[in-house]
């Protein structure tokens, strides 16, 4: 069919189209937003059932068997509840839970007052604010895996760049400061990695904070000669929250998931000092092939992470609206 | 009227100056560990674990000779019967006693994870992009429940999901391969690039549409010209987040990849050198592998809050 034809043949569709009535007119034109509406978001449903709903469902089944998939050719033997109530009876899962804790409270803590002060100073716009900004995202778009590993040479005792600054400072002997082998330490070499990392991620959800708030309230509260601590408590700090309160639930969520970075750098080690939820998962998983005791864990885990998470948002939402 | 010194909305220069201080003294002392890694990638293996550190050293790329070479061992009457060395890398592993007997793995693992992050990246758009304008522009049947759902898949820790994925691949064949990695990263990010692009075309008025369709295009045809070409920005943004995710992942490729498909993050650490880690090879991979990301946080400045926010926070 040649060009001229087609455009003769459109128009006469678009005539026709135009003249009948919106249901008829549908049809004609092609797919009924119904239609396109199921077609459009079919696939994505689909993918998510394949990969995430009938894993999940397959994991639930397992949590209730004995299944060890090293050993595939064994009979499947259904156990009930007793992987449940080994989980949550045995000491090994808490210290793994205190583990997971402590290490979420302090870089949550710690990156909220350095990321918060950095969305402070970096908000005053001074010059070349914006680029210092970029500056200062980049590690949190790195690979945490990759640079935790290179952070294990920076914590290396003596030769460590770390150890070295540390026992400049310090002057404590660099042979003695062994971050990932000393009980005490290894929890808090951990925190400082991840720290480092996700401090920014913080800063700029504070930042959006901080610009989301309108410079008139801020004039009003001048003329009412109101001091800048008075105007950082009561219009700063509430104003932000919200978005303080975002960056805790996204950080919250990511770090009781943490794997990759603490795999890296210490392994669940010394013994089992840094061995958070997901550390132990994966001994348990793919070291000692415990398949149904794992998927327990793994559940359990999972409706943890859920419920906080849901908990947590509507917290938010109630913050937000007020 | 107070002095501008007590203003919040307008700082003192004074003020300025001592927070420009503070904020560029952090990210200095933040830049130290990255500056280390491409310092230590042109060390000798020698000055990368002298004490005390050093900071200035005669740069050579033994270590990236070492990251994309194996070598062996060899005795002085060998390698002195050898024909003279052709390149630095033969010279300098010479020096060392040793000879080069081969190509490392580092390329091919390097190849995979760009097979892995591009083909990914390309199936969650193309889906999320579809689903996204699905939710944006017509009446779905419990939408929010969906979009939870959606997003809900995101919060599930990797080593979780890990487990039933691994049994079902094993089943079906996917075990090590690109196309399980590529389909299980898809998964995860289409997620992220629903929330994300529905925002995106959230922004973009209804009325042009409203008006291609009144000029005759179908709804598809609508979606095609009119949306679509307003949407690239959003679209690029989530591309970029995306290949960031896959490029960075490590736990499930750590979990579900050994050899044929293993991608960049898992091998690094691997590498080994005579007596341990060979650090200014893994600092030359390292680098190596970082420098894309450097490129992409740059371009993807403006978009960075929305994207590491799921589209809750716009600027």
């Amino acid at each position: 069919m040649t060009d001229a034809n087609a455009s003769i043949l459109e128009r006469a569709a678009e005539t026709a189209a135009r003249a009948t009535p919106a249901p008829v007119a549908a049809r004609v034109r092609g797919l009924s937003d119904k239609a396109v509406a199921w077609l459009f978001i079919g696939p994505t449903m689909l993918l998510l059932l394949a990969i995430n709903i009938f894993p999940l469902i397959w994991a639930i089944y397992l949590s209730f068997t004995n299944y060890r998939a090293n050993r595939p050719n064994e009979p499947i033997k259904g156990v009930g509840l007793s992987n449940y109530r080994r989980i949550l009876g045995d000491h090994d899962t808490w210290l793994a839970m205190q583990a997971t804790a402590h290490f979420v409270f302090w870089t949550i803590l710690l990156q909220m007052l350095i990321g918060f002060a950095l969305a402070y100073l970096i908000d005053r716009k001074f010059r070349g604010h914006a680029f210092g900004t970029t500056i200062i995202l980049v590690p949190m778009m790195l690979s945490p895996a990759v640079v935790g590993n290179f952070w294990r040479f920076l914590y290396q005792p003596q030769i460590g760049l770390f150890t070295y600054i540390v026992s400049f400072f310090t002057g404590i002997p660099p042979t003695e400061i062994d971050m990932l082998s000393s009980v005490t330490l290894a929890p808090w070499a951990i925190i400082i990695v991840d720290t480092w990392m996700w401090t920014p991620y913080v800063m700029l959800i504070c930042l959006a904070g901080l610009r989301s708030i309108p410079d008139y309230i801020y004039e009003a509260a001048e003329v009412d000669r109101a001091s800048n601590w008075r105007q950082f408590w009561s219009i700063t700090l509430p104003m932000a929250l919200p978005f303080i309160m975002l960056a805790v639930l996204f950080r919250g969520i990511e770090n009781f998931k943490m794997f990759d970075m603490v795999n890296l750098l210490t392994g669940g080690g010394p013994g089992s000092t840094t061995e958070v939820a997901s550390i132990t998962l994966k001994r348990e998983a793919f070291e000692k092939w415990r398949t149904g005791f794992s998927s327990a864990f793994a559940i359990i885990l999972f409706v943890a992470v859920f419920g906080l998470a849901n908990i947590y948002v509507k917290v938010l939402n109630r913050v937000k609206s007020r | 009227m107070s002095s501008a010194a007590h203003s919040v909305i307008e700082p003192s220069a004074t003020s300025k100056r001592i927070a420009g201080g503070i904020v560029v003294l952090y990210a200095i002392v933040s830049m130290i560990p990255l500056f280390w890694i491409i310092a230590t990638s042109f060390k000798t293996p020698p000055d990368s674990i002298a004490y005390p550190p050093k900071v200035l050293f005669t740069p050579s790329i033994e270590g990236y000779c070492n990251l994309f070479t194996t070598r062996t061992r060899q005795t002085a009457d060998y390698i002195n019967s050898l024909p003279p060395a052709t390149s630095f890398c033969d010279e300098t592993t010479r020096k060392r006693n040793m000879v080069i007997a081969g190509q490392s793995n580092f390329v091919p693992r390097f190849v995979n994870s760009l097979i892995i992050a591009f083909g990914s990246t390309f199936c969650a758009v193309f889906l999320g992009t579809l689903c996204a304008y699905g939710f944006s522009r017509f009446k779905v049947p419990l939408a929010d429940d969906l979009l939870f759902f959606i997003l809900s898949t995101r919060m599930m820790p990797p080593i979780a999901v890990a487990i039933p994925i691994y049994l079902m691949y094993r089943e079906l064949g996917l075990s090590d391969t690109a196309l399980g990695m590529i389909l299980l990263y898809t998964a995860v990010n289409v997620s992220l690039a629903v929330w994300l692009l529905k925002g995106f075309i959230d922004e973009i008025p209804r009325e042009y549409e409203e008006a291609a369709m009144i000029d005759g295009y179908s709804r598809l045809q609508s979606f095609w010209r009119v949306v679509l070409p307003q949407a690239t920005t959003g679209i690029a943004a989530t591309a970029i987040f995306c290949l960031i995710f896959a490029w960075n992942e490590y736990a499930f490729a750590a979990l579900l990849t050994s050899g044929t498909a293993q991608t960049a993050p898992p091998f690094i650490p691997t590498i080994i050198g005579e007596g341990g880690q060979d650090w200014p090879a893994v600092a030359a991979g390292t680098t190596i592998f970082l420098v894309p990301i450097l490129v992409f946080t740059i371009l993807l400045r403006r978009q960075l809050l929305r994207g590491i926010t799921f589209g809750a926070v716009r600027k």
